[in-house]
């Protein structure tokens, strides 16, 4: 393991980046409040404020569950035991 | 004296008692004296007891109790928790399952443990593993304070110490089973608890507004209340002034709650990386359930709700809004159940907290100072007795400190935890800062933001000082330099330290790089952060097998 080891050492901080990452900042949009601190439109009787905030909720589980899909490590993990390296794992998941 | 309600609370928090005691058997190692066993329920939760552990974990009695007091008070500012938990996941959906594998590969059970092994500090270690310590203890507090709420709107609101006699039961109960089941116990209590609360909130916004008249006049209600007070700073909207301390207190506290040592407990308890990853999903179910409860706070003006007076303090506690709330409209049997979900939701995360600050009290001062060649049956009894500890200093804080701020308490925990940012989150994805870049950072952020907390006086109660975590942006001072002179605009606190902290870390770092001095040495290597379960890089839990 030791050689596999010291590859991976001179790959740098091993990031794996994925451009489905970037839909994680998505929810963040919900930090502008300026955009929807109003009363109206009311939906269910809940002033605009609220209701915005709260169907951002559901923005937030579609987007970490998109990014959870896309990026799914390619390889199922090894058995313990198997002589197969995570760093392997690692490298092939350079996309 | 309220008897259904009390029988029915009872009834239940002696079957939580029980299920406390029963969780030591519920377990395949070989036995609970390694801290990997009693502080990590062995390392192997699924995703559903992951996701009830690390659910009843964040969401508190702190979330039942005092966030709707919040609303109540102050209006929209509070409705924070809500972003709060919506940006959370999306925030530490990828740093969380990094932590995670390079803590399962290199057996850390704190974040002060990893911080030791990427830096090879002990000082940066010791100084993450203190100031979790101090944030937990009134994070525990809190818990204790949302119990009491409910213990005194069942009629349980003696003065004295005497007041204070029913919750040191309560704890003692906590604390024995905790000692003796580690985190299993509440891992199993989570189920009870959680459903209760489901339960409970679910009837609550569905059954109060159809009997009040529907939302729109309970937030015509609010609205009316907030017009009346004299104070500019309330109402059923955000305001120019609370806008910013709005967002920076809810991305601050969505930076900040990870970093807390019971958050990551629960965290590297589970089994593997798509255990967290599918809880990063599912975790907003509470985030829903948060913002309605929120908004009970609104539902108590419209109900007319007076909140108790604490004959402790002979103050009206508002954190007895939401007790009250129950106890005035429902039934005595079901406000029982209500009040036993609030109670049980207070017992959960002040076990977890107390495992979680007796793992870093074992492993980065008793471990790192004390007893450097302590076994893992030693470490375990020391964690053990370093969780009563913990619990009992939390009764002391509760039994010292004004309970009516409860959630600043709570908030100043989060300016301090915040202060570890950079030492543990932003090191698992570079270690381009350096180890005493970062304590310069850690040491200037903290002087600065517990001053700024220091300065910040709360008219409500006539305090001077430690009155909140919203700063005017008047009074923010650079070495008696002001800024923003003039401005009325409030920003939360930990956000301000926590960019002083960043710019003088990295400005440190430069300096010390320049100067090439040592930067310690880096015991993770970059396949650690990937490794998933099944790894043959993945040391088997201490104790399950042998070492061969």
């Amino acid at each position: 393991m030791s050689e596999s080891t010291h590859e991976s050492r001179d790959q740098g901080e091993g990031l794996r980046f994925s451009a489905w990452n970037l839909l994680l900042l998505v929810p963040l949009l919900m930090l502008v409040t300026p955009w929807f601190n109003s009363q109206e439109p009311h939906l269910f009787g809940l002033p605009y404020l609220y209701w915005v905030q709260f169907a951002f909720v559901p923005v937030g589980v579609i987007c970490v569950a998109v990014v959870y899909v896309m990026t799914r490590d390619p390889n199922e993990p090894v058995a313990p035991g198997t002589p197969s390296d995570v760093d392997d794992l690692d490298e092939g998941n350079l996309r | 004296m309220k008897w259904t309600e009390l029988v029915v609370f009872a009834v239940l928090f002696l079957a939580v008692t029980v299920m406390g005691f029963v969780a030591s058997r519920w377990q395949r190692g070989s036995g609970l004296d390694n801290l990997d066993e009693w502080g990590l329920g062995g390392r192997r939760f699924g995703s559903w007891i992951t996701w009830f552990l690390v659910g009843g974990d964040l969401y508190t009695a702190y979330t039942f109790v005092a966030v709707p007091a919040l609303l109540f008070s102050a209006g929209a500012l509070g409705f924070y928790a809500l972003p709060y938990t919506v940006v959370l996941y999306p925030l530490v959906f990828l740093p969380v399952v990094r932590l995670w594998s390079v803590s399962r590969v290199h057996g850390y059970v704190t974040p002060a443990d990893f911080v030791r092994g990427r830096y090879g500090s002990s000082l940066l270690a010791f100084l993450v593993a203190i100031t979790g310590l101090v944030a937990t203890m009134p994070y525990i507090a809190l818990q204790l304070v949302g119990l009491e709420a409910v213990l005194r709107t069942m009629g349980l609101n003696g003065s004295g110490l005497l007041g204070h006699l029913p919750l040191l039961v309560a704890f003692v109960v906590l604390a024995v089973y905790t000692y003796q089941s580690g985190l299993r116990a509440p891992a199993l209590i989570a189920f009870a608890k959680d459903i209760l609360i489901y339960i409970v909130i679910l009837v609550a916004v569905l059954y109060l507004p159809a009997k009040l008249g529907g939302w729109g006049s309970i937030f015509g209600a609010a609205q009316a209340k907030f017009d009346a007070t004299p104070s500019p700073a309330d109402g059923v909207l955000l305001n120019a002034n609370n806008q910013l301390q709005y967002i920076t207190l809810a991305l601050g506290s969505a930076l900040a709650l990870f970093l807390y040592p019971h958050s990551v407990t629960g965290i590297l308890a589970s089994r593997g990386r798509n255990v967290i990853k599918r809880n990063m999903m599912a975790l907003p179910a509470y985030s829903l359930l948060l913002g309605l409860l929120a908004l009970l706070g609104y539902v108590a003006i419209a109900a007319g709700t007076k909140p108790i007076t604490n004959n402790a303090t002979g103050r009206p506690d508002t954190n007895t809004i939401i007790p009250q709330l129950f106890e005035t409209q429902f039934g005595s049997l079901f406000a029982g159940i209500a009040f036993a979900a609030i109670g049980i939701g207070a017992l959960v995360p002040a076990a977890i907290m107390s495992i979680a600050a007796a793992n870093l009290w074992t492993r980065n001062v008793y471990k790192e100072y004390i007893r450097r060649d302590a076994s893992p049956a030693q470490e375990a009894r020391q964690a053990k007795l370093a969780s009563l500890v913990v619990k009992f200093g939390a009764v002391l804080f509760v039994l010292l400190i004004d309970p009516q701020f409860s959630i600043d308490l709570q908030l100043i925990g989060g300016v301090i935890i915040l202060m570890t940012l950079p030492a543990v989150a932003i090191a698992l994805y570079t270690r381009w800062l350096h180890r005493w870049g970062l304590v310069a950072g850690w040491a200037v952020g903290m002087g600065y933001g517990l001053y700024l907390l220091y300065i910040i006086p709360n008219p409500a109660n006539g305090k001077l000082h430690f009155g909140g975590s919203a700063l005017a942006l008047d009074k923010l001072t650079v070495f008696g330099w002001h800024p923003f002179t003039g401005s009325t605009v409030q920003i939360y606190v930990g956000f301000v330290a926590l960019v002083v902290n960043l710019l003088v870390a990295v400005v440190v770092t430069a300096i010390l790089r320049a100067a090439k001095v040592a930067e310690g040495a880096d015991e993770t290597l970059p396949g650690d952060y990937h490794a998933d379960e099944g790894s043959d890089r993945i040391k088997p839990p201490a104790g399950v097998l042998t070492h061969g």
